[in-house]
């Protein structure tokens, strides 16, 4: 194999872009994200990456830039967070329905007012509706791999569309944990170099950006949805070709986590999914029958493999780091929207953890479960989701 | 080549695109192509030109054309110029083809960013001075005065309140290697400017006075016409400036005052309504005094 | 016809739209009075003018009637007249 090294998040990241030959790659700071940035800007300036690495004056640029980029032909890689990743959204809406394919880091933070750069993820989950394909990962390990993959995923020519890797800001970009890099003779024969479908070329002159009237237009969008659909195998295929390589599988659209027998099944995205996992493992010693649905691919939604999952509990038990003012928790309100009316279906209760940053430790999962116990003797109903740690004394 | 030759050659920017009668970006599309020839990427923001260019299945762009957004024109540039290094194709050449709405004001930051950097691509505002593919809203190009459909001529206003951003000053003050006003009054000029700087590797910038006839309000036979009044008046100096100096200036070989130029058009018109627009003019007037002060072209009315 | 990936298309593609339909009036050259300055050519917005041996022709599938080409004409040699409906 490669090699192992103990390495920070943000630097695994740089990595796995190097190993993956990104041919433009542009930069703009913001925390957390900037260690992934200045890593790569490190590494080029050393002639270690090849790469052109443009400097640019805002995230919209940024963007913007890997979006020219990709339909000039090249492969090409930025990375945001919070404030940033909302200045981007209107690229990557545009850029999904241009079927670009790029990949960009979404370093999780939380988003003003008040400003804040602790970790929630209500930046990357507040573009759910763009297109873009999102993958979440729980360790900078997943990182490492799951954006590898996610350069093939992008550029397969059912999918095309911009691919976005979430990762919790500071958790998991600034801890330190052992990676284990691949060899680069690897990571070629797995993603070959971009072949794009068509590309501007001045000896095949096309147009990119046409405009449409209402006899094309839904169908143009319902062409993203549909390979988002369609790519749901695809990308546990490719996610099983790297496993086959690295030796570490993730389990595809989602992880089942001792959730065969489990009659309360927890959900999470992100690093949260590694606590709950050791939460998991000390209710089980206690007893409880707990298991937890690791979701990876977030978008496209994989309902079909968390059904399978969830089918045979009392409760799910959604825990999620965003909201929906005046509505509800985005990956509840996914879960029931799908499940609503299917015959068997257990309750679903949406928690709401760690905005801002707020710690939520083994203790909180706990706590959550504990809670649920309680909502499902009481008839299984939550109609506001429960805002966990949340400090009433102090509200107006 | 023959004139009968460079007549008969077949536009790199083809008929049938859906610009208003008379059109003055449209015609300067097509000298601007004419001058670049094929190896370019054009990149052109939301606007006018973007809208009539590009109903889907009916473009008429014989190379390689992309619309991304309103604001991004400079970055996409930027993003095309970085690939077109790492594939090692230095035979193709980048532009942006915009509007005054896309270069003057949502995509100013990105303009300003992409003139930082230095990248290679050459910039060519098309500037109607106002938001035309919405009707005439106003813009920072805007002239003062003028009426537009969001500062329009009313009791308590005689139009836009603020003076054109002068733009091309701005853009040289980037330290860029080549900035031109021309016209489209001008087309032979026009072209020359653009192979000049096509000659120069970028950023470089061209802003090209384009007359609107739909909008400005004047017959669609007039477009030339009025674009050149606009030149004749000093209201649209033409020059060059290289290393952020003026080296070339075209003379006026007969000036107008600007009401000549002002009167022939609707956006104007009431200015020259009984019992007002006489403070208004003189303040006109003033602005193309003080161009053809500043950049030595005849002072003679 | 099928939708393209991207909304992506050919270029040129715009010649299928024959912009004439948009006349009301039409240019006809007077070719005794015309002096093949190529001025009218140049003037076109729409590329309706052609030029086939030393003659110039107006292409009417997209010439648009916004009479541009006559009033620029030197030699006057370019007359507008109404379009028949």
């Amino acid at each position: 194999m490669g090699q192992d090294k103990v390495i920070e998040g943000s630097e695994a990241v740089a990595f796995s872009v190097k190993a993956c030959r990104a041919q433009v790659i542009s930069a703009y700071p913001i925390s957390p994200q900037t260690h992934i940035v200045e890593r790569l800007a490190e590494m080029v300036s050393d002639g270690e990456l090849d790469s052109e690495y443009v400097s640019v004056e805002s995230e919209f640029s940024a963007a913007s830039v890997v979006s020219g980029a990709s339909a000039a032909g090249s492969r090409a890689y930025t990375a945001s967070s919070s404030q940033g990743l909302l200045l981007m959204t209107e690229v990557l809406y545009a850029s999904a329905g241009m079927r670009l394919p790029f990949v960009i880091t979404g370093v999780n933070r939380a988003i003003s007012v008040p400003i804040s750069i602790q970790v929630d993820q209500q930046d990357t989950i507040s573009l759910r509706d763009s297109g873009i394909i999102q993958f979440y990962v729980e360790s900078s390990q997943e990182a490492y791999d799951t954006h590898i993959a996610a350069f093939k995923i992008a550029e397969d020519p059912e999918i095309l569309l911009p691919v976005m890797v979430c990762m919790d800001g500071w958790i998991l970009t600034h801890s330190y944990e052992r990676v284990s890099l691949l060899q680069q003779e690897l990571i070629d024969r797995f993603l070959p170099p971009f072949r794009p479908i068509h590309f501007l070329d001045v000896n095949n002159p096309k147009t990119w950006g046409s405009y449409t009237e209402a006899d094309v237009l839904m169908e143009f969008k319902y062409a993203i949805h549909d390979a988002m659909l369609r790519g749901k195998k695809r990308i546990k295929e490719i996610f099983g070709e790297l496993a086959n390589i690295t030796g570490r599988n993730y389990g595809g659209l989602i992880e089942a986590y001792r959730t065969e027998d489990a009659e309360i099944i927890l959900v999470a995205l992100g690093s949260l999914a590694g606590t709950t996992k050791d939460a998991v493992d000390e209710l089980r010693s206690n007893g409880q029958k707990v298991g937890l649905v690791k979701i990876r691919c977030y978008r496209p939604f994989p309902y079909e493999d968390i059904w399978e999952t969830i089918k045979k509990a009392k409760v799910v038990v959604v825990m999620e780091a965003n909201f929906s003012m005046g509505s509800e928790g985005a990956v509840g309100m996914d879960l029931k929207a799908k499940l609503f009316g299917k015959s068997g279906s257990p309750p679903i209760v949406d928690f709401i953890t760690g905005l801002g940053g707020r710690e939520v430790n083994k203790g909180t999962v706990a706590k959550v479960v504990q809670k649920a116990c309680e909502i499902l003797a009481s008839g299984g109903y939550l109609l506001e989701p429960y805002w966990v740690d949340l400090n009433r004394d102090i509200l107006p | 080549m023959n004139l009968e030759q460079a007549l008969t050659q077949e536009d790199l920017f083809a008929p049938g695109h859906r610009a208003c009668h008379g059109c003055g970006m449209a015609l300067a599309v097509r000298h601007i192509l004419k001058a670049t020839g094929k190896n370019v990427i054009v990149v052109t923001p939301t606007g006018c030109l973007e809208t009539f260019a590009s109903p889907y299945g009916y473009s008429p762009w014989r190379v390689p054309w992309i619309h991304h957004l309103f604001e991004n024109g400079p970055s996409i540039a930027t993003g095309i110029v970085a690939a077109l290094r790492a594939q090692k194709r230095d035979d193709v050449r980048v532009l942006v083809i915009a509007g005054d709405g896309a270069t003057f004001d949502i995509g100013f930051g990105a303009l300003s960013g992409m003139l930082e950097r230095g990248d290679d691509v050459l910039y060519i505002c098309l500037d109607n001075e106002a938001y035309m593919n919405t009707g005439g809203q106003r813009s920072a190009a805007s002239p003062i005065y003028s009426s537009t459909t969001t500062n329009p001529v009313g009791k308590n206003s005689s139009g836009k309140a603020q003076n054109k951003k002068d733009l091309p000053f701005i853009v040289a003050a980037h330290g860029v290697p080549y900035v031109a006003m021309a016209s489209v009054a001008f087309l032979k000029d026009l072209g020359d400017k653009v192979k000049r700087a096509m000659k120069l590797r970028g950023p470089n910038y061209i802003q090209v006075h384009t007359a609107c006839p739909s909008v400005w309000g004047f017959a669609s036979d007039k477009t030339l016409e009025i674009a050149r009044l606009a030149v004749n008046s000093g209201l649209v100096p033409l020059f060059e400036m290289e290393g952020g100096k003026i080296t070339k200036v075209r003379k006026i070989k007969k000036r107008v005052p600007v009401s000549d130029y002002l009167k022939a058009q609707k956006r104007f018109a009431h200015l020259f309504k009984k019992g007002r627009g006489k403070a208004e003019l003189a303040v006109i007037q003033a602005i193309a005094d003080q161009n053809i002060e500043k950049l030595g072209l005849p002072a003679r009315v | 016809m099928k939708i393209t990936v991207g909304a992506v298309v050919k270029g040129g593609t715009s010649v299928n739209y024959k912009t004439g339909g948009w006349r009301d009036e039409k240019p006809i050259i007077h070719l005794d009075n015309c002096k093949t300055c190529g001025q009218c050519e140049m003037v076109c917005p729409d590329s309706a003018i052609r030029v086939v041996n030393k003659i110039y022709v107006i292409d009417y599938d997209y010439c648009k009637g916004c009479g541009l080409c006559s009033f620029e004409c030197p030699t006057k040699a370019i007359e507008m007249i109404p379009e028949e409906k």
